[in-house]
């Protein structure tokens, strides 16, 4: 394809596209992205490609292999439109039915289509379907219908309108930065810092070599948004670094992805070639004095590079290590020159400003939060995948509403959110709206907007070890707080879950988790003692259970616990004592099991694989009661 | 294209220190971990000191300094699979194949690795192999998972 020397020319490239796609009557759109692929979508695809070229239907149907469409508990999942027709857990085998009765006939397919777990309901459209209805999709709304690999299939969605009028609407850097700062767009990578003052503060800083980073090193567990966004829509990051780097004088912008997103390499890399290739990057953007070009860098692995400075030195091909932040990034950044660094999602809210305008954007969300936020909902909750709504909604009808609430009959006690720099926050906190202040205030975060719900299966105490455990290995080690002090923590803690624990340290934990928070280097390590903090403050009861009475009330700790196989309920199936690789049980075939307490590492494997419930977890202190019976 | 050679990776980056991570990102993929020799080499071609060098391997998670298994399994440890019981999961394997995560089983059929996480929540937990995800993994589904690698690898022979 030849360069695109100007707004008019993408303008007749996308008209040309949009009547070549005219005789185009149905398109059927499987998710491609990595749980899509994870659950088997990619043999879905085949499947359906073949039977559409079987049928002689390429020409009228559009497959088109997307990213990842959010409701990853039900992948994979086929959209046909129009008719928004939804299918979900599909297999290959139905692929021959879905092209011969419903693309072809407009029949549905009753087994297919997703049922409300709550009124047990069929959804015929996506639209219907609770998880979607409560969402107000903007950064994701183009995920379900645009081919990653294709920057055709973003132009004719829409795609560069916003850079074609930044660059020949004579809208200069300085608008382009009052429309962001109006907006009030936070920073979405975990801050939450006005992105349109840190763009004023770059392009204000002396230097004619600027740079701007997107930053997908996206390390939290439990948050995979910005995978999905770069993964499903790369363009779309694109175009927002290249407003950004117009807005403060930029020439060259990285993305710097995690390595453990194989797929989200692979898409941003052939973005930035396609981009290349039509002279959207390169000299000259569009016919304008702007020139712009993007590289790819991988991370290494490493936590703590989401942070701006570690991540900086990272991109130089140096250990990431953060230093002292007493210059700004956007004065001292990347090679010591003015740098402007943004989440994924923060970069893809910056097309439909630009477009859309600043009160538009405004408009959603509350007074100190705008806009939309994406959330990954994960844990024990019936309807996980990614969640796009107003700031401002409150957790509770995030976690019920779109969530579908508690899995198995079970309650669920807490929601984690913002990853290892988060909070727990209890039921009671539920109330509370997804707003940066107001989550702050609680002790949690919005963070990047992993939100892990628990239920009374996790163990609190088990939880803020988990963290420390996370941390301590990520700690770069650069500063004593975050090196030492997560130390100290942990073995605190691992006192209590192991049943040596007294009451004292308790005050000794909170202030060492406040030094810690006080004093650490970086962001990172400032947040660090967040899980200890908020796990101390909503689940007190729980730490005193485990010191008091040497209890874990959720039946975790390992040191606090015994597994016991109820007689009146074990079958003597076997399937506990092939599966226990100690010997520690023993049992004649259905003649009630045994397990040698003594042999058994309490790994929980026979309780997982037991079907009638019959092995049960109790309290150190109850073991002679068991013994007894 | 994926590079098979040291050459070829290095083709291109010569004397610049700024790609040494993803120098070393192609050194990992093509050979599975970065050896001593290797670290020389790309400290000359790159022009940064081989201490450098080491101290990058080091640090980052990605790169292995010792050969891998011929099979590595990789288990997510995020939040999501953690309270889904991926710990079960990292138990069971352990002691199903006698090695700790980062050793190599005797016979260098295996190894275990675990990763913070790999974006894949919604479905956990997640073990990947090859590249290949395996979700909503318990005990049982990951024994098969091993037996049938075994297996394969004995049609092979």
């Amino acid at each position: 394809m030849p360069k695109l020397n100007s707004a008019r020319e993408l303008e007749h490239l996308r008209e040309r596209l949009r009547q070549q796609r005219q005789n185009i009557t149905k398109t059927v759109m499987v998710g491609g992205g990595t749980c899509c692929q994870a659950s088997g979508s990619r043999a879905v695809i085949d499947a359906v490609r073949n039977e559409l070229s079987r049928q002689g239907l390429e020409q009228t149907i559009r497959l088109c292999v997307t990213g990842c469409h959010g409701f990853c508990e039900q992948d994979p999942v086929i959209v046909i439109e129009p008719g928004n027709i939804f299918y979900c857990h599909v297999s290959p085998e139905d692929a021959f039915e879905i092209v011969y009765q419903t693309v072809m006939k407009g029949e549905l397919i009753e087994r297919l289509l997703y049922t409300d777990p709550v009124s047990g309901e069929k959804c015929q459209t996506e639209t219907e379907i609770p998880f979607y209805k409560a969402q107000d999709r903007q950064v994701l709304s183009q995920n379900r219908m645009v081919d990653p690999c294709s920057i055709e299939d973003y132009i004719v969605a829409g795609g560069y309108s916003a850079l074609a009028r930044v660059l020949n609407n004579g809208i200069t850097p300085d608008k382009i930065i009052k429309e962001i700062k109006e907006s009030g767009l936070r920073g979405r990578g975990g801050g939450g810092f006005p992105t349109g003052r840190k763009w004023q503060e770059c392009c204000e800083a002396p230097g004619d070599e600027k740079y701007v980073i997107c930053n997908a090193d996206e390390g939290d567990p439990g948050a995979y948004m910005d995978r999905c966004v770069l993964e499903g829509n790369p363009q779309l990051v694109l175009e927002g670094m290249m407003i950004g780097g117009r807005a403060v004088g930029a020439h060259k912008g990285y993305i710097y992805v995690r390595n453990e997103y194989p797929l989200a390499v692979e898409h941003s890399r052939t973005a930035v070639e396609q981009a290349r290739e039509l002279g959207l990057l390169g000299n000259n953007i569009l016919g304008s004095s702007f020139s712009f070009d993007v590289d790819i860098a991988r991370g290494g692995g490493a936590f703590v590079c989401g942070e701006s400075t570690a991540l900086m030195a990272s991109v130089e091909g140096k250990v990431g290590e953060p230093r002292a932040k007493d210059v700004h990034t956007v004065v001292d950044g990347l090679y010591h020159k003015a740098t402007t660094l943004n989440n994924v999602e923060t970069w893809a809210n910056v097309p439909s400003i630009i477009l859309n305008g600043s009160s538009w954007f405004a408009s959603k969300g509350t007074k100190g939060s705008k806009g939309t936020k994406i959330l990954a909902l994960a844990g024990r909750i019936k309807n996980t995948g990614l969640v796009e709504v107003a700031m401002g909604m409150s957790i509770h009808e995030v976690v019920f509403n779109i969530g579908g609430g508690a899995v198995d009959g079970k309650m669920i006690k807490a929601v984690q959110i913002g990853g290892p720099s988060g909070g727990c926050l209890p039921v009671e906190k539920f109330n509370l709206p997804i707003d940066f202040d107001i989550l702050a205030d609680a002790g949690s975060m919005v963070g990047s907007g992993g939100m892990v719900v628990m239920d009374e299966r996790s163990c609190m105490v088990d939880v803020a070890k988990y963290f420390l455990n996370f941390l301590q290995d990520e700690s770069c080690g650069k500063c004593v707080p975050c090196r030492l002090g997560i130390d100290r923590m942990l073995e605190i803690i691992t006192d209590i879950t192991e049943g040596r624990g007294k009451l004292e340290q308790l005050g000794l934990l909170e202030e060492l988790a406040e030094t810690v928070s006080e004093t650490a280097l970086c962001g990172l390590g400032k947040t660090a003692p967040n899980p200890v903090l908020t796990t101390l403050r909503y689940f007190h009861q729980e730490y005193e259970a485990h010191i008091n009475e040497r209890r874990c009330p959720s039946g975790v700790c390992k040191a606090l616990i015994t597994y016991w196989i109820d007689p009146d309920k074990c079958t003597g199936c076997g399937v506990c004592l092939r599966g226990c690789v100690h010997g520690a049980i023993t049992g004649e075939k259905n003649q009630q099991h045994v397990i040698d307490v003594h042999l058994c590492q309490k790994c929980g494997i026979c309780r997982s694989e037991c079907k009638f419930d019959a092995i049960q977890v109790v309290s150190e202190n109850e073991v002679s009661r068991c013994s007894s019976t | 294209m994926q590079p098979k050679t040291l050459e070829q990776i290095l083709e291109g980056r010569r004397s610049q220190p700024n790609q040494l991570i993803e120098v070393l990102q192609d050194v990992q993929r093509t050979f599975g971990y970065i050896s001593q020799d290797t670290m020389r080499t790309v400290s000359q071609n790159l022009g940064v000191p081989l201490i450098e060098v080491y101290r990058v391997a080091s640090f980052y998670k990605a790169f292995r300094l010792k050969p891998s298994g011929k099979y590595v399994l990789t288990f997510c440890t995020g939040t999501a699979c953690h309270v889904r019981n991926a710990n079960l999961l990292l138990d069971q394997a352990t002691s199903y194949l006698g090695v700790q995560p980062g050793e190599v089983t005797t016979d260098g059929q295996f190894s275990i690795e675990h990763v913070n996480c790999l974006g894949a929540c919604a479905l956990g937990p997640i073990v990947t192999e090859d590249g290949s995800y395996h979700h909503h993994m318990t005990p049982a589904k990951l024994r098969k998972l091993i037996e049938t690698i075994r297996n394969q690898k004995t049609e092979v022979k």
